[in-house]
């Protein structure tokens, strides 16, 4: 039975201001708060909203029947909470009718995939806990931002325990075969592959509205019947696009969101199902395996990684983003902000802007008027973020010493919590037996206390604790959080201070 | 051709330029070309025929061939026989007549300047009557009287050459007698070519032009001489140099960058700024830098000539062109030939053809600075840069505006009059 696995990106990076170099080292903020918000209200009111509600009454009108799967990457998250909060209400409805599949993806929509594996695991998790987190949703499938694959990345997709993934079904990886089937992993047979049906894919969300293509206009019962007329055996279509087309590439006075409502009954009546990634892989088992040594993209007509890595400014800036000493302190650091910077400095989009490759159309470019001013401003955003990362740490601590010190200092906070635990314990007990003293006493509470610190004393003999902590332990119980900070950072600076030694 | 300039004279981007165009014309070995020079020196290349307008008679004198038949540079005592019997008008009211009935000059730009140019059209007069040709083509506003009355005396077709007008030159506050001469000369002119949209442009909104008459005639540059390509760039890998270089004057925006250097040394002190050129701001500028307190960073090492030129560019490792209006901009592209990143202003014409470049605006001295910066810090863009930009230049010949030139003397000499439309759909494969 033919089975359309219909799937949406959803994703917007943080866009950049302007930041000249001289604001290196003065400046840490680098978003462009106003191109955010007006940027996420558009599409949010112009695409995503409508798109969506389109789809929470598909739902309600076929019940179980249609089936879709969307991805959102968590800065778009980020951005959806602040500036158009209904979106992520009405994904969540979404994901209540249990008709939808959510997607892992990296958290930053970065290309972590391509310069540093231990970060695209982190971020990955981290993704798929913000799923669990806002949709209750744990995804199984993983799709790479903009769909970048290679045997590579699958082995350690398949490594972080996804059964499947999604790519793109380029014309020059597969040759003769077709994209209609399930495919597995060249490196890691257990982990399934989706390919994009481009030619599908494009005809709505590049061509839907163009007068002057042979197809239009596109109807529902056009389309399905392409599908229906597929060779028996071809089973799988794998429609892939960005939400963005509902609505931005195409308007919706093309009225695209009819064309997608339509979908299911003609669907319906030539016996073709809706199935979300997962479900199509556990249905279908994988054919062949599919080899890709080469990195694969649903970008350009390449479909490769060239609109990210074409040009040496390109590539200069990615190693610089993706150095293995920067990468390491920034996984191994606690500041939040340095995280968050980090998470919006890598999305592919801001590479992408560089790009110096002939375009057809107009490339959207940002705030930037060209490559080299694109590259620029980058690169004095970098070079700030860099330095703060610099500074985190003095320059020739390893990156391994600093992974050993934070657990020596995630050791030390275990060892603090059962400490304290037995502290109260302790302390519970001694109430237990002192109760009646405490009413004898003329002065009543006062005095309790001391005896209380007296007895505490006497527990940190016995169980001799290393003198660092022992300032905490006979401090007051109030200050306890206050001092377990401070005992980190100076766990951390006379190591670090020792090593510059 | 009626010129002003030509190398190996060159007192600005002009003598360039007309070396280029009539060297990119006579590659095409039908076109011959008679260049009418104010004083040429005898060393010009022999590919054309150069006429000594102070050597063609306005007055008869009667001179014996065998005492003047070495005097001539350029053209020949049998030419000097030929232009004297077709004199049209008794001229000997005139001062500065020597004893060949010619009229002298000075050559460059002297304090009479208008009188020059005056003689220069009354020669002009002559020569339309004894030659024989098919374009009258006028370069540069000095020789556009020239060009009109060639016009009026043989009726032939006139095309005039726009390499600047005088809006770029006055930053708007035109001298009216210029104005007026320049005016005058477009509107008896059957095709104006200017040297870029942006000159087009402002012909066609401040002279009043006939938009199809106009087109954009962008320069180009001649490949490197060998003996240029073996220069050694002497660099100091501690050290970036960032290059001007050009008349310091109000056209050319010295003081932003300037303002751009105070920006860039604020936050780097291994950079340093070479003022190369001369002109009536260069004191203005070196004050300028002393009271920012960057004068030791800042170099002024004067007017460059010949082969000084690329040995500048090529020991650069930024070439900037801050001006404030360019009609076109040859120096950006030499820049690039020798391997220099340039960043230009929007308002150069030369931007019009170049993509490998970074453009701001001239009065955009945050992000000059930036530019700066950023192409002295990353060896990334400083290199992607300087390779692609050599490769782009490498495309732009005079060769290919030889043939574009052709193209409107086509249209010229076949039906008399040019059609802008018509010739951007013919040229778009050349």
């Amino acid at each position: 039975m033919k089975t359309i696995c219909l799937y949406f990106e959803i994703h917007q990076p943080y866009h950049l201001k302007r930041y000249r170099f001289f604001e290196i080292g003065t400046d840490h903020y680098y978003y462009d708060d106003y191109e955010n918000e007006r940027a996420v209200t558009e599409i949010a009111q112009r695409s995503y909203i409508p798109a969506l509600k389109t789809m929470l009454e598909m739902t309600q009108q076929y019940g179980q029947y249609f089936r879709v799967a969307f991805s959102v990457s968590g800065v778009m998250l980020e951005l959806l909470e602040q500036y158009a909060p209904e979106v992520v209400d009405l994904l969540q409805q979404l994901s209540e009718t249990g008709c939808v599949e959510f997607l892992a993806e990296p958290y930053s929509h970065g290309l972590a995939s391509l310069g540093n594996p231990e970060s695209f695991a982190a971020e990955t998790k981290r993704q798929a806990r913000k799923m669990k987190e806002l949709f209750n949703y744990t995804p199984k499938v993983l799709r790479n931002s903009s769909l970048i694959y290679s045997d590579e990345i699958g082995m350690m997709v398949a490594d972080m325990g996804f059964r499947g993934m999604i790519a793109e079904g380029a014309k020059h990886i597969l040759g003769w075969k077709s994209p209609h089937y399930v495919y597995q992993c060249a490196m890691a047979p257990k982990l399934s592959l989706l390919l994009r049906d481009y030619k599908l894919s494009d005809d709505i969300s590049l061509r839907f509205n163009d007068a002057s293509w042979s197809e239009y206009p596109l109807m529902a019962d056009k389309y399905i019947n392409w599908i229906a007329t597929l060779p028996k055996g071809e089973d799988v279509i794998n429609i892939f696009m960005e939400l963005l087309a509902l609505g931005i590439y195409q308007p919706l006075e093309s009225n695209i969101l009819e064309f997608l409502r339509a979908l299911p009954s003609m669907a319906c009546q030539k016996d073709i199902i809706f199935a979300t990634p997962s479900e199509v892989i556990a249905k279908n088992k994988p054919v062949a395996p599919m080899e890709m040594q080469y990195p694969v993209s649903w970008n350009d007509e390449e479909r490769d990684t060239s609109c990210w890595l074409g040009n040496g400014m390109q590539r200069e800036a990615f190693n610089k983003l993706y150095d293995e000493k920067i990468v390491g302190r920034i996984l191994a650091c606690q500041d939040r902000r340095i995280k968050q910077d980090w998470d919006r400095l890598q999305a592919s989009n801001n590479l992408r802007y560089m790009t110096t490759k002939p375009m057809q159309v107009n490339m959207y470019r940002s705030i930037y008027d060209s490559p080299y001013d694109a590259f620029t401003n980058y690169m004095n955003i970098l070079g700030d973020f860099l330095k703060r990362v610099r500074d985190l740490f003095s320059e020739d601590v390893e990156n391994d010493e600093l992974n050993s010190l934070y657990t020596q200092i995630t050791n030390l906070d275990k060892e603090l919590a059962v400490k304290e635990n037995e502290i109260s314990r302790l302390r519970a007990r001694l109430e237990k037996y002192e109760p009646k003293k405490e009413d004898e006493d003329s002065g009543g509470k006062e005095k309790a206390p001391t005896k209380v610190q007296a007895r505490k004393t006497e527990v940190k003999a016995v169980k001799k604790v290393s003198t660092k902590k022992s300032a905490v332990k006979s401090a007051p119980k109030k200050d306890v959080e206050t001092k377990k900070a401070e005992t980190k950072k100076t766990a951390v600076k006379k190591a670090t201070a020792k090593k510059a030694k | 051709m009626f010129g002003w300039e030509f190398p190996p004279k060159i007192y600005g981007g002009l003598a360039v330029a007309s070396y280029g165009i009539t060297k990119g014309l006579s590659l095409q070995g039908d076109v011959e070309t008679t260049f009418c020079l104010p004083r040429p020196t005898g060393e010009e290349e022999h590919f054309l025929k150069i006429i000594n307008m102070s050597q063609v008679p306005v007055v008869w004198r009667d001179v014996q061939y065998e005492r003047i038949k070495d005097r001539f540079v350029g053209h020949t005592a049998e030419d000097y026989y030929r232009f004297r019997d077709h004199l049209y008008a008794d001229f000997n009211y005139l001062q500065g007549l020597d004893d060949l009935g010619c009229l002298g000059f000075a050559g460059g730009y002297p304090g009479n300047l208008h009188e020059e140019i005056n003689n220069f059209s009354i020669i002009a007069g002559v020569l339309a009557r004894s030659e024989q040709f098919d374009i009258i083509h006028a370069h540069d506003w000095l020789t556009y009287p020239a060009g009109v009355h060639a016009k009026m005396v043989s009726g032939k077709p006139l095309c005039i050459h726009v390499h600047a007008t005088d809006f770029d030159r006055s930053r708007g506050k035109v001298n009216p007698t210029v104005y007026g001469i320049e005016k005058n000369g477009m509107d008896h002119a059957d095709c104006i070519m200017c040297v870029s949209e942006l000159t087009r442009q402002t012909v066609i909104r401040e002279y009043h032009q006939d938009p199809r008459k106009c087109v954009a005639m962008h320069n180009a540059v001649y490949p490197l001489a060998d003996d240029i390509k073996a220069i050694e760039p002497h660099k100091n890998p501690k050290e970036k140099v960032v290059t001007y270089l050009g008349r310091i004057t109000m056209q050319k925006g010295p003081e932003y960058f300037i303002e751009a250097a105070k920006r860039v040394l604020d936050r780097s002190h291994n950079i340093r700024f070479c003022f190369a050129g001369s002109g009536d701001m260069m004191n203005a500028m070196i004050d300028l830098a002393a009271a920012y307190g960057i004068a030791d960073r800042c170099h002024f090492p004067g007017f460059q000539r010949g082969k000084q030129v690329y040995e500048c560019y090529k020991n650069s490792d930024v070439f900037v062109m801050p001006s404030v209006s360019e009609p076109f901009g040859i120096a950006p592209l030499e820049a690039m030939q020798c391997g220099c990143p340039s960043i230009i202003s929007k308002q150069s014409g030369c931007g019009e053809i170049l993509t490998n470049v970074i453009k701001v605006d001239y009065w955009d001295i945050d992000a000059m600075a930036d530019a700066i910066y950023s192409i002295c810090t990353n060896n990334a863009l400083h290199d992607y840069l300087a390779e692609e930009g050599m490769r782009e230049v490498d495309k732009i010949t005079w060769q290919r505006v030889g043939l574009r030139i052709r193209e409107c003397y086509n249209q010229l000499t076949t039906r008399g009059w040019f059609d802008n439309e018509e010739y951007l759909t013919r040229v778009r494969d050349i």
